[in-house]
């Protein structure tokens, strides 16, 4: 990295942070109650959890912006020579626009937070507007402030933050795929370009998260359209990855067949977005069991499939052995349905008007029960899903010591890591500094001895 | 392994490790504070009354304070341009003279804050309190932290400038585009909160 | 105090940039006098905001320009700092033009 300790710090800094997260669950009224979005008013008047989350939430702020300016200096200046930017990798493309989200979107989030603990600690009225009623007694504070403003100041950051956790998972799937289709990426440049489209818009959709918030029908517009217009480079990078199948040489380890699982996956996430982007079929659906739906279809059988993609296919880069096969198909067939099992229900409860956030999951609402029933499909969706990451545990602790021994190129891979650093990696990574002379996808390559040619083969 | 680029600029990008790093730390600054400014136009806005700056702050003393700061930022900038003539005695002076001057500024903030206190004007008071001291206290924790750097420049950090004088003179400019990026915040700062 | 690898062959350069340091703190000098006479005169607050803003923006692109060196940078940086740029107006911009007592627009 181009700042070694600047990398440590980001790491130190991100262990407090869990620490002060962990922490708050033994203080005097329990941890932080108020959501992941620690909405005012109630973040504000919320117990001590609240304060310790808030300062929990400045050490991974500062931890994230380290980070990113870590990883773009050194994606710009220290990548390895001849290794221009079309010939990343799509993952290395993935994680610096994903870089660049995290520095500049981050920032607000954490003067926000700053501003809660002003409320919270000095008596500060940022959040809390004039004439507050908590448990029957009007508030003392000098009030005049402005909730919606937290709103702002939070999905300015949450709205970015939620490419960052889609970005570097599209580009794990893409590297997957690659490889195990001994085929280039169909449509790198596209992909590319979508990138850093995606990037860009992702900084000014983030009111589509407030439009019952009664910001008129001009602003409403502006942000469904800007909500929309981001949908388009979504579709291209996932039509691209799934062309990319077409005509392949498909090899079905577990790493291919997390990262084929996502892309439906995440289509059908995708896609149940758009009524969500669009305010007026947002109107019945805001704070539903169906955005619950949509954003774990995106993010649990999307990210963290993906996440689970990469732990299987980089494995042997870390530990020079593999992970058993076996269990790993066994984890991903269990996971696979078990996953739609718990979230396709939720669908139908949100189309029926179900809110999330309620204790007792609708029951005490009449229009909610005829769906009612589907909580316990989820519910014992829940409970298998949990049942089958435990073969996942096992393996990727057993797989340390007992793992079939894997070569250096373990997946007979194109990219840098693979071809020219040792399983596991020396210090340094590699004994000699690699060169690239070519794109990182010539599989395949009529002619070629191999079905591959790594990217710094000279 | 040396880390390239550390010193010696890389020839397609034109920049160092360190420049690049810097600017994007600033980066992310510029919408630290541009949060609160968006904070400060949406409660201002807002509220059905407001109090003209120079109506509950002292605005001779936040004028001098602006005449401090601004000259920090020329006697730091001095100082690395005293480190590219090679001169270090110079330096010296002028980087002390920049930490003097922050040291000055603090003071006055010092001043100022006790003096709000003792009329009982807390941040918990009214919104422009709020923001006036949430803003300005932010703006100083950067004053605090960048004097830190500075003085670490001008005492044990020189040390550097024996062993590798251009490495030394990039960290001081480094340094140097905190300090005024602190100083180009106050430029906004003092007319909103004062003059406004 | 002097290193064999010491700089030296900027002088000339240095010169001439020291002289504009010394130009830009006259003016910044000045540019502060004159914001702080302008708000004394307590112009309608639409008017006030409008100059106030001006000012700053000019003492804001001396410091940016001569002092950060900005003027002469390379194409990253301006691309970087053109990129937060953006992403700055629409941190200011938007929120208030959702708010009815803000820049409203229906």
């Amino acid at each position: 990295m181009a700042f070694p300790r600047l990398n440590m710090l980001s790491y130190w800094s991100f262990f407090l942070g869990g620490v002060t997260m962990l922490v708050s669950f033994f203080v005097p009224g329990g941890s932080a109650q108020s959501g992941w979005t620690s909405y005012a008013p109630l973040a504000v008047i919320a117990s001590t959890g609240q304060t310790v989350w808030l300062f929990g939430m400045v050490f991974l702020i500062t931890s994230s912006l380290l980070g990113a300016i870590n990883f773009i200096a050194t994606t710009i200046q220290l990548r390895a020579k001849g290794l221009t930017f079309m010939r990343f990798p799509f993952f290395v493309w993935a994680q610096f626009v994903t870089a660049f989200l995290l520095l500049l979107a981050f920032p607000p989030l954490e003067a926000a937070a700053f501003m809660q603990l002003m409320d919270r600690l000095a008596g500060t009225s940022f959040f809390l507007p004039s004439g507050l009623v908590v448990s029957g007694q009007v508030l003392t504070n000098a009030g005049g402030g402005n909730p919606l403003l937290w709103q702002h100041l939070f999905w300015f950051l949450a709205h970015p933050e939620v490419y960052v956790l889609i970005l570097p998972a599209m580009g794990i799937v893409a590297e997957i795929i690659a490889n195990n289709t001994r085929k280039p990426l169909w449509g790198y440049r596209s992909m590319v370009y979508s990138l850093i489209f995606l990037g860009f818009m992702s900084f000014i959709v983030w009111a589509h998260h407030m439009f019952m918030t009664g910001m008129g029908t001009a602003m409403a517009a502006f942000f469904q359209t800007t909500t929309m217009i981001i949908s388009i480079p979504s579709v291209v990078i996932l039509t691209a990855l799934i062309i990319s199948l077409w005509g392949g040489s498909i090899r079905f380890n577990t790493p291919m067949l997390f990262a084929c699982g996502f892309l439906p996956m995440f289509g059908i996430g995708g896609l149940t977005g758009l009524p969500l982007g669009l305010n007026v079929t947002d109107i019945p659906l805001h704070d539903t069991y169906y955005v619950i739906a949509h954003f774990h279809y995106v993010v649990a059988p999307g990210t963290i499939f993906a996440l689970f993609a990469g732990i299987y296919y980089w494995y042997p880069k870390a530990t020079g052995r593999k992970m058993s096969e076996t269990l790993g198909k066994i984890h991903f067939a269990g996971s696979f349905v078990c996953m739609n099992v718990v979230f396709m229900p939720m669908f139908i409860m949100g189309l029926a008007g179900v809110s999330r956030r309620l204790y007792d999951g609708g029951a005490g609402y009449a229009f909610a029960q005829p769906v009612l029933h589907w909580n316990i499909v989820s519910s014992w969706g829940a409970w298998a899903l949990g049942l089958f990451q435990l073969p996942f545990i096992f393996n990727f602790f057993w797989s340390i010591w007992k793992g079939e021994k894997a070569e250096d190129n373990a997946w007979q891979a194109t990219t840098i890591e693979w071809a020219a650093a040792p399983s596991p990696p020396p210090h340094g990574n590699f004994h000699v500094a690699p060169e690239a002379y070519r794109g990182p996808y010539e599989y395949s390559v009529p002619g070629a001895a191999r079905d591959f040619v790594p990217q710094c083969e000279a | 392994m040396e880390i390239p680029y550390t010193v010696e600029i890389r020839r397609d990008t034109g920049l160092t490790n360190g420049k690049i790093g810097i600017w994007l730390f600033l980066a992310s600054e510029v919408m630290l504070f541009g949060a609160l400014f968006a904070s400060y136009i949406l409660i201002r806005t807002g509220a059905p009354v407001w109090p003209r700056g120079d109506t509950i702050l002292n605005v001779p003393l936040a004028t001098f304070n602006t005449i401090v700061l601004i000259s920090s930022s020329v006697t730091m900038v001095m100082a690395w341009a005293s480190l590219k003539r090679n001169r270090f005695g110079t330096f010296r002076m002028y980087m002390g003279a920049t930490i003097l001057l922050g040291a000055t500024f603090l003071v006055v903030k010092y001043f100022e804050y006790s003096h709000k206190f003792e009329l009982g004007l807390f941040p918990s008071t009214s919104n422009f309190l709020a923001l006036y001291f949430t803003l300005t206290g932010l703006h100083m924790l950067h004053v605090i932290g960048g004097m830190a750097v500075n003085a670490y420049f001008w005492g044990p950090g020189a040390k550097l400038w024996k062993t590798n004088p251009e490495w030394f003179t990039n960290r001081v400019e480094h340094s140097g585009l905190f300090w005024h990026f602190v100083d180009l915040v106050w430029i906004f700062l003092f007319p909103t909160l004062y003059l406004l | 105090m002097t290193s064999e690898h010491a700089v030296d062959h900027h002088d000339v350069d240095i010169d001439k940039h020291v002289r504009i340091y010394v130009t830009v703190f006259v003016a910044l000098m000045a540019l502060t006098i004159i914001t702080v006479a302008i708000s004394r005169l307590h112009l309608p607050v639409h008017i006030a905001v409008s100059i106030a803003l001006l000012v700053a923006l000019i003492k804001g692109s001396l410091v940016a320009c001569y002092f950060m060196h900005l003027i002469s940078e390379k194409k990253l940086i301006y691309a970087v700092l053109g990129l937060t740029a953006a992403f700055f107006a629409a941190l200011l911009a938007l929120p208030a033009l959702t708010t009815s007592n803000g820049f409203w627009i229906h």
